[in-house]
């Protein structure tokens, strides 16, 4: 055998060996999607969605766990939002060529590898503790909003990047200042690129669980939060309570909690992820 | 009196010099063409008259640019205020990317003016003056994107008209667009020369020819020769300027 | 507009921008500060050679060394997994794969990364170890084995999208280059492209790494709450993170020895996580150099 042909079917086994990998991570999300299916989707109804966690598996509910996961949604989206984009705005619009904003840029990109139970910890000390507001929705809403922070900031940038030049010089040349400038044209050109950062990054908070049991999020909670001051749980503790439990009851819940988890997090996934193509599309001016 | 002035004026882009000592003065309600080989900095000096140059990191300026008699790079001179006077046509069309009427109002939105009826009748007003009306009296509400690259261009010189600027900075206005379009722009130019002072940089000899009543030859960030029109493109004094202009080098 | 509108514009944006600075020095100081009380209390040599980690029984000792051990052997099974799976398919994406084929992988992989790790847990320990116990008579319900290779599974995403990226990041002019020598795909792909693209695939490894030991709900879930100074993979072991977690869910007060010894465990985690991804900043940097 001359070496071409070794050659060949060398390459031709790593072709498989490739398409078996590939194969492989596919395979395990569609087992991973199936099992969680098999196992949650009979006991969803509408009274686990309204009912109250209970020790008994077959009377346990979301409705505290689902409604602080919104809270914590709206929380975060109007605390992240305004500080991201602005702080993205002043870093490619303002800050460029100064010492602060190389600064500030390393540090943005380390804080986005700070393992998120690490939040957890600052949280705990500085809303929990110090601010005073101990295991509360707002304290569980401004400690993922730091956590989401880098995310929002890199993406507003991405998409204020992408705004071609000749705008910013058309809008300038108008006599426009430059705050008009970024509020009239760059921020509406960008919109779909900042959105779809938006959204990805409340897509990872409404799945962050560490850093909340960190802060003191409830595992069992008989009450719907109603205030932001409220203690609160959230899906992912109610998940991660339940599979703590040795009961194969409280499997399947986990099982069911998870489906209404994932249910979440790919709509958003997916409604960014078409917002993305969108802009993309209509980028190219 | 010139309606714009500039005195001694060197440019440098970090350690690199791109204008050299260049003086020239600019006549009220007149079109000036500056021309001459890529790079020989005809359009950074044209971006001096508008301050656009500011937002290179490593522009560097020394002398005087005036208008009308008031130097613009005071420190009490509002570069925003300035740049109402004074409008800019970029080479290639840059609409923004929002409806026809939007465009044209936007100079007049970001000075804070909210009535409509003033709006509506500075829309009607520019475009019928960029002789674009016609086309789009219809679809004002249509994106500026949609229209051909000579309609995007003549809109372009709509929103600049609307700020009633006095001076109108051309850069390469038509160097992006079919000979038809371009032709539209030109006629444009030839009329606006009535109420504006016009400078034009154009790399299109024949178009300098056309629209200009003087032309200034820039060459290697110098300005060699500005003079009538008519005497640059028949009798011109310096043998650069004869070179460029009978096509022997560009 | 006046311009003491804009000024003020701008300095509330900066403020905003100074709230990550905030963040980083609030971070450290809550560290430092909790983990300087704790020192007060336990010697740096005990906490650093001790190996036993054992704050919350009676017989007290706070020996970092058996969830480090945990940390890393979870850590080592998951690149294991993830660096030769994930590194493959981006190679086979980018050299192989007919571009239809790739456009449908990439999204379903950003799937895989979008997956809250809680959900990663369960996975562990409802599909995967009952599924390794079959096989391995003997292993133990929680364990390091089947955490460590459910976190390689959801690093696959990160370390294969990153490389990908670094390999598309090639110059073309290079790969038909050593096609035109006569080379095969494989030959081009790992005597050409991969070592081009290294820098690249080293720091998505590395980041991966990061991701790893920072990961708390699947090693919380499935690979137990034992801290113990082994590398045996079948019996349950304890992470850095898994200890913050066992101490927040229950019931430490505040200012306690006890309390204090997860900022201690978080300071040893930060300083990890910041040698790892200050590593990756400044390959990437080089990297970027490098083509420019």
């Amino acid at each position: 055998m001359n070496s071409a042909v070794k050659n060949r079917i060398k390459d031709n086994a790593f072709k498989y060996f490739g398409i078996a990998c590939t194969s492989f991570g596919l395979l395990m999300l569609a087992i991973f999607i199936g099992n969680i299916l098999i196992e949650g989707v009979a006991r969803i109804d509408w009274d686990f969605i309204t009912n109250f966690p209970s020790r008994n598996p077959e009377k346990a509910g979301i409705l505290p766990a689902l409604v602080g996961t919104l809270w914590i949604m709206g929380l975060t989206a109007i605390i992240a939002i305004p500080l991201g984009v602005s702080a993205g705005v002043y870093l490619e619009e303002y800050g460029k060529k100064s010492r602060l904003a190389n600064i500030l840029e390393i540090n943005i990109s380390n804080l986005a590898g700070v393992p998120s139970i690490i939040y957890g910890l600052l949280g705990l000390e500085i809303f929990g503790r110090i601010l005073g507001m101990g295991g509360s929705l707002l304290a569980g809403a401004s400690t993922l909003s730091l956590l989401i922070l880098p995310i929002i900031i890199v993406s507003t940038r991405e998409a204020l990047k992408a705004v071609p030049k000749s705008i910013k010089e058309a809008s300038f040349a108008m006599g426009a200042s430059k705050w008009q400038t970024i509020w009239y044209q760059l921020l509406p050109a960008s919109f779909g690129g900042v959105i779809t950062g938006i959204i990805l990054a409340l897509s990872r908070a409404i799945g962050e669980t560490a850093p909340l049991i960190v802060i003191g999020a409830l595992a069992y909670v008989p009450f719907v939060p109603a205030s932001p001051t409220d203690e609160f749980s959230v899906l992912p503790i109610q998940i991660f309570n339940w599979i703590s439990r040795p009961q194969k009851g409280f499997a399947i819940n986990a099982a069911s909690a998870i489906i209404i988890l994932l249910l979440v997090t790919f709509v958003l996934n997916g409604v960014a992820m078409y917002l993305r193509n969108r802009w993309q599309k209509k980028v190219k001016w | 009196m010139n309606k714009l002035e500039a005195q001694n004026v060197n440019v440098y882009y970090g350690a690199n010099k791109v204008i050299n000592d260049i003086s020239i003065s600019i006549k009220p309600n007149s079109v000036t063409a500056f021309i001459g080989p890529s790079g020989c900095g005809k359009s950074t000096f044209l971006r001096l008259f508008n301050r656009m140059n500011d937002y290179i990191d490593i522009f560097k300026m020394e002398g005087k640019v005036e208008i009308d008699g008031k130097n613009i790079y005071d420190k009490n001179i509002r570069v925003e205020e300035l740049r109402k006077q004074i409008g800019m046509v970029f080479q290639k069309p840059n609409p923004f990317p929002k409806s026809i009427y939007e465009n044209i109002v936007y100079g007049l939105r970001i000075q804070g003016i909210k009535d409509k009826n003033i709006l509506d009748e500075t829309v009607e007003k520019s475009l019928k003056q960029a002789a674009l009306w016609e086309e789009v009296k219809d679809k004002l509400k249509n994106s500026a994107l949609a229209l051909s690259g000579g309609q995007q261009q003549r809109l372009c010189i709509a929103r600049t008209l609307a700020v009633e600027p006095t001076v109108i900075l051309m850069d390469e206005p038509a160097s992006a667009l079919d000979p038809i379009s371009s032709a539209k722009v030109e006629e444009l130019i030839y009329e606006l020369k009535n109420n504006y002072t016009i400078v034009i940089v154009t790399h299109n000899m024949q178009q300098a020819a056309r629209v200009s009543d003087t032309t200034a030859f820039f060459y290697m960030g110098e300005l060699i020769e500005h003079d009538a029109t008519k005497l640059i493109f028949t009798n011109p004094k310096n043998e650069r300027t004869q070179n460029y202009v009978t096509g022997r080098f560009g | 507009m006046p311009r003491t509108k804009e000024r003020l514009i701008e300095v509330g944006l900066a403020a905003a921008a100074l709230v990550t600075i905030l963040t980083t020095v609030g971070i450290i100081w809550v560290l430092f500060s909790q983990t300087f009380e704790f020192f007060s209390n336990v010697s740096i040599i005990s906490f650093l050679t001790d190996t036993q980690w054992t704050p919350l029984f009676a017989d007290k000792h706070f020996g970092i060394l058996p969830l480090v051990a945990g940390t890393f052997l979870t850590t080592l099974i998951a690149i294991l997994v993830a660096l030769p799976i994930g590194l493959t398919i981006a190679i086979y994406l980018n050299e192989y794969a007919p571009k239809s084929f790739r456009k449908i992988v990439k999204p379903l992989l950003e799937i895989l990364a979008a997956v809250p790790t809680v959900v990663y847990g369960f996975f562990a320990l409802a599909v995967i170890t009952p599924f390794l116990q079959n096989l391995i008579p003997g292993m133990a319900g929680f364990n390091a084995l089947s955490a460590g290779i459910v976190m390689g599974i959801m690093i696959i995403p990160l370390i294969t999208s990153m490389s990908e990226d670094a390999l598309f990041a090639v110059p073309m002019s290079l790969r038909e280059a050593s096609y035109g020598m006569g080379s095969t795909r494989l030959q081009t792909a790992f005597k050409v492209m991969v070592p081009a693209a290294s820098s690249g695939i080293i720091v998505s490894v590395i980041l991966g790494i990061s991701r790893a030991v920072g990961e708390t709900m699947i090693v919380a879930i499935a690979a137990g709450q034992q801290p113990r100074l082994t590398l045996n993979p079948l019996v349950p072991i304890e992470t850095i993170t898994t200890y913050i977690v066992q101490v927040s869910t229950g019931d430490v007060a505040h200012g306690s020895l006890e309390y204090r010894t997860i900022f201690a465990a978080g300071m040893a985690l930060f300083v990890f996580t910041f040698i790892l991804n200050n590593i990756s900043y400044w390959v990437k940097k080089k990297f970027q150099e490098k083509y420019e």
